[in-house]
């Protein structure tokens, strides 16, 4: 087993477990947020999307990378831009409440 | 600089954008706190990705030329996919979000196989063991990932039946692609190179991602879509290994882990194991007979007059969103008709349960949207000793959630926590016909004397209400 073998599969390794212990107790409202997020996060594919534009000299792997790369791009934009509009929606709530409660107050 | 310099800080930046994204993660657990994980976690993606940009651009070429078609590809790819993808963003609708991020899913894993099969296609011998078994690892997780999220985001946005299709022999269909998969990949580990072998296990995923969510219920789509983001994690750090990159192993393993514990507790909430879930359907004879108990009573039908009235002289209400007003997309017609009660002096409240609507915390987000004020909305475990003193509480296309026979044994719902809308004085159902919810049991609370059905879709229930209480 190489070096890079070795040193690759103990990142692979302890990032799982990472990834086990970042979740908590989660409350059931943030559900939906945090799997956006994460789905967010794995669009850092498109760093290996760019490696194999740029490699591509042939027709057929420059369609598939061109499309890896869109592909993964939707997946970044997309992905923290709408975790961003849910997320917007729980921290204004309590701001737009107060007014409301003064009033009645 | 010289490359070595570039090569090294560019490594650091791609060490910093993972730390990003795990305590981003981290954040993400709290609501206070979510926001700015959110933002976190997307400026560390921005750094990896312009580090990568850079280390590009000073990469040594073989031929110390720059590949200008392949900058090319880079720039139209990332404006057409950014593009495509902010736009969609921010136009959705709340109510077809999670479709949408089934979709940036789909096109995550198709991005994570696309790069295993350009690698594989581009192979003149058989590579190391380890590479192999990541590539082809990377084209089935990938493939299976990106056809059944577009089958789950088209079920989810009504392009295809919710409800579950059962094709004739569809499990053997499903377990011949599982077998032919399987086969093709222990060939190809084998030290095989065929490029043949490596489509027909392409194909197989791809069909196998379609016959895998076909047979799912709708309700149970956000467990599915959690699941298969946990698969696009995955397929990510098989990617990494593929082009030995340590930033996509680090956050494809960390989307994979944690989207399997996310997955898991979806399924707690819901009482359902992921097992049961993916074998598709309820039921399918565990017991769904000895429900029993009162289910067969009388059904007490009431006119939007009657329960007009009985609401604007209530003190209490407590209102019960579920599903129903989630497809409705009854979210605005319920404040209206709650704002209009406060008006007249009722103090009016939401019950939500943890997987109310369409996703868990969905209904949150919906409500949010329509303007609903935060103080009012009270998760399950807040509310349900308030049912007691509620004088009406009106369920708006909640069903399973709301079924004492969850309290007893012997039921296919048994156990799953529900919301205590029994124990209320009176009880109005909006629910457009004695249809069952996803347990594909009757609901006891429907035959409660102390219950009345409005017979109506969720939006114009809720409309003839609101015009009834204007009128009074």
């Amino acid at each position: 087993m190489s070096p890079e073998l070795l040193s690759a599969l103990t990142v692979f390794v302890l990032a799982i477990l990472v990834g086990f212990a970042v979740i908590s107790k989660v409350p059931a409202t943030l559900h939906t947020p945090l799997m956006s997020g994460a789905n967010s996060i794995h669009g850092i594919v498109l760093v290996g999307s760019m490696f194999i534009a740029i490699e591509a000299t042939d027709l057929p792997s420059q369609l598939l990378s061109l499309i890896a790369v869109a592909f993964a791009t939707m997946n970044v934009v997309g992905g923290y831009v709408v975790t961003d509009r849910m997320l917007q929606m729980f921290k204004k709530k309590p701001v737009a409440a107060k007014p409301a409660e003064q009033a009645e107050g | 600089m010289d490359f070595n310099t570039v090569s090294d800080l560019v490594h650091l930046a791609w060490l910093a954008g993972a730390a990003c994204f795990v305590i981003g993660l981290m954040r993400m657990n709290s609501p206070a706190t979510a926001r700015n994980g959110n933002l976190l976690s997307a400026g560390g993606m921005a750094v990896a990705i312009a580090a990568t940009a850079i280390l590009l651009l000073v990469q040594p070429t073989a031929d110390g030329s720059v590949n200008g078609t392949g900058w090319a590809i880079v720039v139209v790819g990332i404006l057409v996919g950014g593009g495509a993808g902010l736009y969609s963003a921010r136009t959705v609708k709340m109510t077809a979000m999670p479709q949408l991020v089934s979709l940036f899913n789909a096109v995550g894993g198709g991005a994570a196989a696309l790069i295993a099969i350009d690698d594989y296609l581009g192979l003149k011998a058989v590579p190391d063991p380890q590479i192999n078994v990541a590539t082809v690892l990377d084209i089935v997780i990938g493939s299976i990932t990106f056809s059944g999220s577009l089958i789950a985001s088209g079920k989810l946005q009504g392009l295809i039946a919710g409800k579950p299709i059962m094709i004739p022999g569809g499990r053997i269909v499903t377990a011949a692609l599982a077998v032919i998969t399987v086969l093709g990949t222990v060939f190809l580990w084998g030290g095989n190179l065929s490029v043949p072998v490596m489509l027909i296990i392409l194909a197989a995923a791809l069909i196998f991602g379609v016959t895998m969510v076909l047979p799912i219920g709708g309700a149970d789509m956000p467990v599915v879509i959690s699941l298969l983001n946990s698969f696009t994690g995955t397929a990510v750090a098989m990617a990494g290994f593929v082009l030995g990159n340590d930033v996509l192993i680090i956050a494809g393993a960390l989307v994979g882990a944690s989207g399997a514990i996310l997955t898991k507790l979806m399924a707690d909430a819901m009482n359902r194991s992921v097992l049961n879930i993916m074998i598709g359907g309820f039921g399918g004879g565990e017991g769904t007979q000895t429900a029993g108990g009162g289910a067969s009573g009388a059904v007490r039908a009431i006119g939007a007059d009657d329960v007009a009235i009985q609401l604007a002289y209530a003190q209490h209400v407590i209102v019960v969103p579920g599903y129903g007003l989630a497809v409705a997309q009854a979210q605005h017609a319920v404040r209206e008709l709650a704002e209009l009660l406060e008006e007249r002096g009722v103090d009016v409240k939401y019950a939500i349960h943890p997987v109310a609507g369409r996703m868990p915390g969905h209904m949150n987000v919906l409500l949010a949207e329509a303007n609903v004020p935060y103080p009012q909305l009270r998760e399950m475990d807040d509310i349900n000793p308030e049912f007691e003193r509620c004088d009406v509480a009106l369920v708006v296309g909640a069903n399973d959630v709301t079924n004492p026979a969850a309290r007893r044994p012997g039921s296919p719902v048994s156990g799953m926590p529900i919301l205590d809308v029994d124990k209320a004085h009176s009880i109005v159902v909006i629910k457009r016909s004695m249809g069952r919810g996803y347990a594909g049991i009757d609901n006891e609370l429907y035959t409660n004397p102390k219950t009345g059905m409005l017979f109506a879709d969720a939006k114009d229930g809720l409309a003839a209400l609101t015009a009834a209480v204007k009128a009074l």
